[in-house]
């Protein structure tokens, strides 16, 4: 299916803070339906790349375009209507989850939704209910985040990307804050989604996920991908089959 | 103490308590809530990327903070009519106090807005917000809570500055004492009077701060 076009494909990337190059022409495919991890050293690269695929950061150069969706050229002038049409394809999911202290785990969740989506409420309140209960936090709904362990606050960040229903799920090393004992939890819904056919871009240490999950590891170093692990594609058995079906090649 | 005193005491407590309450609470009330919006507004304008615009609010901040508050209150009051602006005692005293106010409390919330951290501006754009958006539902609301215990100790100050209100005609406690002090002439008495009156309205004022405060630690982790 996806394999004519890629969901998300980026072209000779570069971004420098200063006069520090951090990343030299990259250049991505992310098929529809495919999970690509990205693995390298401390200070490669892995979150500057994905946060310039969601225009958190700005490179200097180069393009990302989304199928179906905005083609952005760094090489010129970004309107931030742009950089907002790009961001609206993607959610990321951040080291430190980056919830909203003030708000109830359900608020947590629906505030895109409801407030930026303009979706009715009760349909939202519906969904995320249901995303929360799916991944065991359903009688967490009314909590504030500071009352829940890491492992719990990061599932809460993956719904509330979810709930955006983005076409691309971003996530910088999710589970690198969390206790070893919760980062369990946090792996197996991700391997979920990657067998729901979610398109999943991961910046991660966990080097054991990253191979057997992903149909592409990239190794980034220096700002640069050095090398890339391609696997038989199998996500469309994925998709249609159990989750974790061994596809590995 | 004598009882002719005590007497005093009690017959003036009743139109010095009156005055707190129709001159000296709503003063620091009204001059509070505008300052306030004030102060907001040039927090905003003093982080705007455009120079002009931030250069204008560090300019209003600085001009408010290096001149004394009393200086202030007379160039409205008795400058301005020497230029053709003549205001009456109430609202030269409400805008002379929100002037200030908004420069003092300007620099708290501001200090409070950078203080929320960053990722909590990202996590807004990521879930699709605008920078107008993200301050309102996501960065204000928490910068609130930060500025609490800094804007309280604003308000207190406020209270006891309205006292300089009395020296452009407003019937506000402390004027209100000095009427009665002159008239008696028991001076020691009626202005320890109305220092204790200012003591008394400031400790619920700290009571109400500590409620306020830990009701908003609530939610917050440590
Ligand atoms: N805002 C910034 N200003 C200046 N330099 C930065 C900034 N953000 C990142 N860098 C630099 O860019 C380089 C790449 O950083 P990046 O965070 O992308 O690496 P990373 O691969 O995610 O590392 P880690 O595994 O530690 O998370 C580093 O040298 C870092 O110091
Ligand atoms: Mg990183």
């Amino acid at each position: 299916m996806s394999r004519t076009e890629p969901l998300l494909t980026v072209r000779g990337l570069a971004k420098s803070f200063g006069a520090t190059p951090v990343l030299r022409s990259i250049d991505l495919d992310v098929p529809a339906g495919t999970v690509t991890t990205l693995i390298g050293p401390s200070g490669s690269g892995k979150t500057t790349l994905l946060r310039c695929l969601n225009g958190l950061e700005v490179p200097e150069a180069g393009t990302v375009t989304v199928s179906g969706g905005p083609s952005v050229d760094f090489g010129d002038a970004v309107s931030q209507r742009r950089l907002a049409a790009l961001r609206d394809c993607s959610a990321m999911v951040f080291q430190h989850y980056n919830l909203f202290p003030h708000k109830t785990v359900l608020d947590n969740v629906i505030e895109g939704p409801v407030i930026v989506q303009r979706r009715p409420r009760p349909e939202a309140v519906a969904e995320a209910t249901a995303l929360l209960e799916r991944v065991g936090l359903g009688e967490k709904r009314d909590a504030y985040p500071f009352s829940l362990s890491g492992g719990q606050q990061q599932r809460v960040g993956i719904v509330r990307a979810l709930a955006l229903k983005p076409r691309l799920l971003l996530f910088d090393e999710p589970t690198s804050a969390l206790d070893p004992e919760l980062v369990g939890d946090v792996l197996s819904l991700m391997r979920e989604l990657a067998a729901e056919g979610w398109t999943m871009v991961v910046a991660t240490h966990e080097l054991q996920f990253a191979r057997e999950v992903a149909n592409e590891v990239l190794f980034m170093d220096g700002g640069v991908i050095v090398e890339r692990g391609r696997r038989r594609r199998c996500s469309a058995a994925r998709t249609r089959s159990a989750r974790g079906a061994s596809c590995s090649g | 103490m004598t009882s002719e005193n005590l007497s005093l005491i009690l017959t003036s407590l009743g139109p010095i308590v009156l005055a707190a309450i129709a001159g000296t609470i709503p003063l620091a009330l009204i001059s509070f809530a505008v300052g306030l919006a004030i102060a907001v507004a040039v927090a905003l304008m003093r982080l705007s990327k455009v120079r002009i615009v931030s250069a204008l609010a560090r300019f209003y901040v600085s001009v408010v903070r290096g001149t004394p508050l009393l200086v202030q209150l007379f160039v409205i009051f008795y400058g301005l009519p020497s230029i053709g602006l003549t205001i009456d005692p109430w609202p030269s005293a409400i805008a002379a106090f929100s002037i200030n106010v908004g420069g003092y409390a300007a620099e708290i919330v501001r200090a409070a807005i950078l203080s929320v951290p960053k990722g909590q501006w990202e996590a807004a754009h990521v879930i699709g917000m605008s920078r107008r958006l993200a301050l309102r539902r996501i960065i204000l609301p928490q910068a609130a809570r930060v500025s609490v215990p800094p804007l309280s100790n604003t308000f207190i100050s406020l209270v006891k500055d309205t006292s300089l209100a009395s020296l452009i005609l407003v019937t506000e406690l402390f004027r209100q004492t000095q009427e009665i002090a002159a008239f008696s002439g028991e001076f020691m008495t009626l202005y320890l009077e109305a220092a204790l009156v200012y003591w008394v309205i400031c400790l619920g004022l700290s009571a109400a701060q500590n409620r306020l405060e830990r009701r908003l630690d609530r939610y917050v982790a440590h």
